[in-house]
């Protein structure tokens, strides 16, 4: 009852309780398409604006392999597309940094952040939990329109004159606070904050939903542990962004003063070329790492657990068993969400840390192997034995479990402090957070996006397509990242505009050609997917069945299109868990069904 | 009465709950702002200072706004709709006395040659400002949610039933004065 006391204002509660199940919004193309509070159409906004981010931050990184790759060579039409940024053909320093800070930024936090946690959290929660829309669809609203926002300014600071900010997407001071300190540190910087405030207020408030829908608002029978896996870790991102955002809120505001109002929270003893010696005395850069990475180290679970949840989920349907272990994933997600708040120092072992303190974030670090591990072992026995179907989703599940075990591992080598000495800052750390968090996430996006597009639009991805764009994305995806982990243990360094001029790591430049050339090949095929999606949006192949894939869960048991409100008539009473695939002989059984007399318990 | 009706399960309004998980989002970023104070202080260079006298006067005034509060909530239950609306207006007052207060207590500062900002200024000093001016931030929104309710109330032609708007803004008034009263003692006794 209560999904009805959200959908409808309190005032209309008395008269509407007689046609409850007949309700006809009156819907103009702006509310249905533009300002919608439908969680549906919410989710395909962030699915679609995540994208745009996604084509314009790889773009970014493209042309910044290509100065890595091709360091001698100019490239005339890149003054064309760049202007003074590309001076004769050459990335210039400034615009490389520029392109690199706004590449992780915006990868990180507009593309894996709003755009898996923002479209699967949206889509999933209120079909899978069975309830009519999310606890506020107001709030919803709000805070895909905050996404818009933070995008819209973050797009402007790549047109400003002194260009964007490009000091690293963590922005550490002094670079992020004194505007004397680089182009992009001035009116650049200035955009990324407000960028990034508006970024937080829209997590805020989609992560507050979830949770509250979770918790508040599953149909009839439907109790936690009757969920499925993706719900779990969608809720474990909520909370973990919930809490771990308005941290790094406080640092950026701090970040402000010092900026905009003189004060010294991050600032001491700084001299600038040019400008002279600064009156800013006592401040520390480090207390900004703490902040920042309070909320840092959380948010590469904010990114990986939806991740996680929807390979449970695909997984599982597609090998037709019952996911292995399934309170185990639960007590593994719950336990790497509580990690995740204990290890932020691990970012900061060659800060000056004291190594007491450090040793005990090393410990709490590969602590994390534990539930990795029992996750990795659940997805691999579920596949075990399993009567498995290769669809484009489900091979994107199982290249998740193969990036997640690959870059997981050089989680334990980094996650040491004494070896983390040679480590840092090299391209050994870019290799693994890339295929730990960056690909693998992105696989799970990919994965959710082929399994739950008939959902979206009634109609399938071209498949064909999907297996070009899956071997293309693996194989290029461990060509890329592999060969680094090589030059990481080298001690080449990361962000460093030109290599052909160190005689220690002149050695890799037919490397990093190589790695730039799969770049391209492996951006090439996500715009080939792109082409897939919108075509298949309007020309796709129909579906004939309402559920596809022959699933258990909640959101099949809905029209074709669903509307506003989800189910036309009342909301289907759950009365199992999730996971019934080949219990006694049968193939499956949707959620719907009540337990028989003749079954055996589960 | 009505609200009643419509959950019969008794479970919390989702609503309701959002605002619980938000304050603890608060909680939060006051925690992280109140624990980088803490760091601060232990480094070198921090100036010690009395708190503004002021402050012990807005903290007496934001416990009373929220009693104010509380009996408002009373009276629109019992539809005491005048009452109701009187009780809102002082906890509006009460409410920009209190930030007209912690103003004053700001000016107050800089009169004794302590600056809050600017290249002279301290970290002791700005961790004030920045931590009791975010809190005031929070004490306006209070305000202006307060406004829409009492605009509702005077200009709306339906009759609303239900008490929710102002339940929620009570909660979150009584959780901002709570703040205040946490910040206050960190400032003077922990801190």
């Amino acid at each position: 009852m209560s999904n009805e006391a959200v959908i409808h204002s309190p005032v209309e509660i008395g008269a509407h309780e007689e046609h409850g199940e007949h309700h006809h919004h009156h819907e103009t193309f702006i509310t249905k398409y533009v300002f919608s509070q439908d969680h549906k159409m919410i989710a395909k906004q962030f699915l679609i604006t995540g994208m745009f981010w996604a084509v314009l931050g790889g773009l970014m990184s493209v042309l910044f392999r290509l100065q890595l790759g091709y360091p001698d060579a100019s490239f005339p039409w890149l003054e064309t597309i760049l202007g003074k940024w590309a001076k004769g053909g050459h990335i210039t320093p400034e615009a490389y940094y520029a392109l690199v800070t706004t590449h992780g930024t915006v990868l990180v936090f507009f593309v894996l952040t709003a755009g898996l946690s923002g479209t699967f959290a949206n889509f999933l929660i209120p079909l899978q939990v069975g309830a009519r829309d999310m606890a506020s669809p107001f709030m919803n609203m709000l805070s895909y329109w905050f996404f818009f926002a933070a995008s819209v300014v973050m797009l402007s600071s790549i047109f400003v004159q002194t260009g964007p900010f490009s000091g690293g997407w963590t922005a550490y001071p002094p670079l992020s606070a004194l505007g004397d300190a680089s182009p992009g540190s001035q009116t650049g910087m200035d955009l990324w904050i407000v960028s990034m405030a508006l970024f937080v207020v829209s997590s805020l408030l989609g992560g507050l939903n979830y949770i509250a829908t979770i918790l508040n608002m599953r149909t009839k029978g439907m109790s936690m542990t009757r969920l499925p896996l993706t719900i779990w870790a969608l809720f474990f991102t909520a909370v973990l962004g919930v809490l771990s955002f308005p941290v790094l809120f406080s640092g950026f505001i701090l970040l402000i003063f010092d900026r905009n109002f003189g004060t010294s929270f991050y600032l001491s003893d700084i001299f600038v070329n040019g400008v002279g010696a600064l009156p800013n005395e006592g401040g520390s850069a480090i207390l900004y790492q703490h902040l920042f990475w309070f909320l840092g180290h959380p948010e590469v679970y904010i990114i990986l657990l939806p991740a996680m949840g929807m390979v449970s989920e695909i997984l599982s349907v597609n090998s037709r068993k019952p996911i292995f272990g399934y309170m185990a994933m639960i007590g593994s997600l719950f336990a790497i969400a509580v990690l995740a708040f204990l290890v932020w120092a691990h970012h900061m072992f060659v800060t000056g840390l004291n190594p007491l303190l450090g040793s005990v974030f090393v410990l709490l670090t590969l602590l994390i192997a534990v539930p990795s591990a029992i996750k990795v072992f659940n997805w691999l026995t579920t596949l075990w034995r399993g009567n498995i179907r290769f669809t484009p989703g489900m091979m994107f599940a199982i290249g998740f479990v193969s990036l997640f075990i690959s870059g997981g591992l050089t989680g334990i080598w980094l996650g040491n402090s004494a070896l983390d000495i040679h480590l840092h800052d090299t391209y050994f750390v870019i290799a693994h957070f890339h295929i730990v968090m960056g690909v693998a996430s992105m696989f799970g996006m990919f994965a959710g996006i082929y399994h739950w597009f008939p959902k979206m639009y009634g109609r399938y991805l071209n498949n064909t397509v999907g297996y070009i764009h899956f071997w293309v994305t693996i194989a290029g995806a461990y060509m890329i990242f592999w060969p680094m982990h090589y030059e990481g243990l080298a001690g080449m360094p990361r962000r460093y505009y030109d290599y052909s001029i160190w005689e220690s790591f002149k050695q890799f430049a037919e490397l990093n050609r190589f790695i730039s050339t799969v770049a391209m090949i492996v951006f090439a095929a996500q715009l080939l997917f792109l082409f897939n999606f919108f075509y298949s949006i309007f020309k796709g192949r129909k579906m004939t069945s309402l559920n596809p894939w022959q699933s258990n869960t909640l959101e099949w048991t809905t029209p074709l299109r669903p509307g506003h409100g989800n189910w036309p008539g009342e909301i289907p009473e759950v009365h199992r868990w999730a996971y019934d695939y080949g219990k006694d002989g049968v193939d499956f059984i949707p959620q719907t069904t009540p337990v028989g007399a003749d079954e055996s318990h589960h | 009465m009505t609200t009643v009706q419509n959950t019969p399960d008794r479970r919390i309004h989702p609503q309701k709950f959002t605002l619980w998980v938000a304050i603890g989002s608060l909680i939060m970023m006051f925690a992280a702002l109140t624990s980088a104070y803490i760091v601060k202080k232990n480094q070198s260079s921090w100036l010690e200072f009395p708190l503004p006298r002021i402050f012990w006067y807005s903290t007496g005034v934001i416990i009373i706004s929220s009693i104010t509060i509380h009996l408002a909530l009373k009276a629109f239950k019992a539809r005491e709709m005048g009452r109701y609306r009187q009780l809102i207006t002082v906890t509006m007052l009460l409410g920009l006395l209190f930030l007209g207060m912690q103003y004053a207590g700001f000016m107050d500062l800089e009169a004794r040659n302590i600056a809050l900002t600017g290249p002279k200024s301290n970290s002791a000093a700005s961790f004030l400002l920045v931590i009791t001016g975010l809190h005031m931030a929070h004490v306006l929104g209070g305000i202006i949610a307060l406004l829409v309710i009492f605009v509702r109330a005077s200009t709306s032609r339906v009759k609303n039933y239900s008490s929710l708007p102002i339940e929620l803004i009570s909660t979150y008034w009584h959780f901002v004065d709570i703040l205040w009263i946490y910040l206050f003692i960190f400032y003077n006794w922990i801190g």
